[in-house]
């Protein structure tokens, strides 16, 4: 069993404590929320920090607001009430199924929205201990200097796993930051990079305060898919969320955004299918869509090949399960 | 990193109210089983994938290994300790020994605590298995311990008329 080593914790009681705390401790300190991501990955040495500033009793990253045509999300609320709130299931019913496929109930109920969209990458070369990482002379993104998914390539490739940020994406959700500098706003597509070592581009001090969906029209359907070994527990090795526009019963636009691929989702723009009805062919299209324009790495477990036809099949899946819904 | 400090704790524990130090940080996992000889709390793989160390806080099942100790300040904690007692045990427990439910017995607090929170929210029997998806056991195949939850569900609803 790998310990923690003990760290220096800091709770602040406002967000206003802890934007100052983590400025007073600049790149050594380190937000932890519900601690189902930052401890794991500090016991196995994965990050490094000084000093953790905790999110849990800040309570202004609490609740669920409906407010002006938007569904406002504290950034500290925790997946299992995302899951189960009334208002998520009635407007954004594929954000509650992707927050309830999320690992446990256990971890549902620590873990927070903001911690999942801000988690870090994943690779089989690093969620490994410091002994197994060593033998291999480390990577990008510890202490190595090569990369064993892409060799000799610059950027490390680790798969963004967050279960709730394709879905995010796919309904066009903008965060609220708040720094040293103020308050910002940030779409949540661009809050991603494309390197694996910093994928999540908040500027120093940032906390990420609530994330802001607005409201789905009549028309508009989102689905969420998700593949992984297991029922529960495990990461995403394919995820994707689909939105389609309908009017009309024909198509006038839609996303896809696919995660677990590379350090940020890809997200893909279908307008080019406006006009179609949402049948099985138009599933079929845009199933090889997918498989044409996503290429999954050998950076998570199972083989690359076979996680991009089954993305392909979970698209299909996707919109045949978004076409029996009348519009 | 050799300035440890120490923060005092109060919090109530399976009902009774209790005080104690501990670095913030350091598990409560081992502060329970550890400092306070609460050893039925058990750790599997201390990283949040087994279940084996779930406990309620504030009501609700958790992994201990990944709540630091300063989590519990005031809050309200229920671990196996707090649930029957050896001349009343709850329904779970009564359900996993007539279905012969616990072989080593490593999963088997873990799983009697998310069971009886299973109970206590009065979930319908069919959503067991989905329910208990956060804790593993590598002995019995889970169908006993799906079945034994079931029953207390079902046993639980009957008492109360
Ligand atoms: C066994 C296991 C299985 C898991 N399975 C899944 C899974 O299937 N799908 C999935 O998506 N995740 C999974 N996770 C990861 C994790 O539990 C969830 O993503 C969870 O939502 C993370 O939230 P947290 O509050 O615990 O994050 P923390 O660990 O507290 O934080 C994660 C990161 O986000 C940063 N952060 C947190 N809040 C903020 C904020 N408000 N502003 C800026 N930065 C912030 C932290 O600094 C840290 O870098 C799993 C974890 C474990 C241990
Ligand atoms: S993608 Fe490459 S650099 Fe990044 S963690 Fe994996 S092996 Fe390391
Ligand atoms: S010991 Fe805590 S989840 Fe396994
Ligand atoms: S009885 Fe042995 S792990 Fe469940």
């Amino acid at each position: 069993m790998l310990r923690l080593s003990p760290l220096h914790l800091h709770q602040p009681r406002d967000l206003a404590q802890a934007v100052a705390l983590l400025a007073e401790h600049g790149p050594q300190a380190r937000l932890i929320a519900g601690g189902t991501d930052v401890l794991p990955s500090l016991k196995l040495g994965q990050t490094q920090a000084g000093v953790l500033v905790s999110l849990r009793r800040v309570p202004e990253l609490l609740g669920i607001d409906l407010q002006d045509g938007q569904l406002r999300i504290g950034a500290g609320t925790r997946l299992a009430e995302i899951a189960t709130d009334a208002d998520v299931l009635a407007h954004l019913p594929a954000l509650a199924h992707a927050a309830s496929r999320v690992a446990s109930p256990q971890i549902r109920n620590m873990g927070t929205l903001g911690g999942n969209l801000c988690l870090d990458t994943r690779c089989r070369f690093i969620n490994q201990s410091d002994l197994w990482r060593e033998a291999l002379g480390g990577c990008l993104k510890s202490h190595g200097s090569e990369c064993h998914v892409v060799p000799g390539g610059q950027n490390c490739v680790a798969a963004l796993s967050s279960d709730t940020a394709p879905v995010l994406i796919a309904y066009g959700a903008t965060l609220e930051l708040l720094g040293p500098q103020g308050t910002r706003e940030l779409a949540l597509v661009d809050l991603y990079g494309a390197d694996g070592r910093h994928h999540v581009l908040l500027q120093p001090g940032e906390v990420l305060v609530a994330v802001r969906v607005p409201l789905p029209g009549p028309g508009t359907r989102v689905a969420y898919r998700k593949w992984a070994v297991r029922k529960s527990i495990d990461f995403p090795l394919v995820s994707v969320a689909v939105r389609l526009d309908v009017a009309a019963g024909r198509l006038t636009g839609g996303t896809l955004a696919a995660g677990a691929l590379n350090p940020r989702p890809r997200v893909l723009d279908l307008a080019k299918w406006a006009g179609r009805a949402v049948d099985a062919d138009l599933a079929a299209e845009l199933g090889q869509f997918a498989f044409d324009r996503c290429r999954p790495l050998p950076n998570v477990p199972y083989d690359a090949e076979y996680r991009r036809e089954r993305l392909a099949v979970e698209v299909r899946r996707a919109v045949l399960e978004l076409g029996v819904i009348p519009s | 990193m050799s300035h440890r400090p120490v923060v005092r704790i109060s919090c109530t524990i399976n009902g009774v109210a209790r005080e104690f130090k501990a670095p913030p940080m350091r598990r409560l996992i081992d502060v329970l089983r550890d400092d306070l000889g609460l050893m039925g709390t058990k750790e599997g793989c201390g990283e949040g994938e087994c279940g084996a160390c779930s406990i309620l806080l504030g009501g609700e099942p958790v992994n201990s290994c990944l709540v630091p100790a300063i989590q519990a300040q005031g809050a309200d904690i229920t671990t196996i300790e707090g649930i029957g007692s050896p001349g009343l045990r709850h329904a779970v427990q009564q359900a996993f020994l007539d279905h012969g439910s616990a072989q080593c017995g490593i999963c088997t607090p873990g799983m009697v605590i998310t069971a009886a929170w299973m109970v206590e929210k009065k979930l319908p029997a069919d959503e067991v298995a989905r329910t208990l998806a956060g804790n593993l056991c590598r002995c019995t195949g889970y169908s006993a311990i799906i079945e034994a939850v079931q029953a207390a569900i079902v046993a639980a609803q009957g008492s109360r008329g």
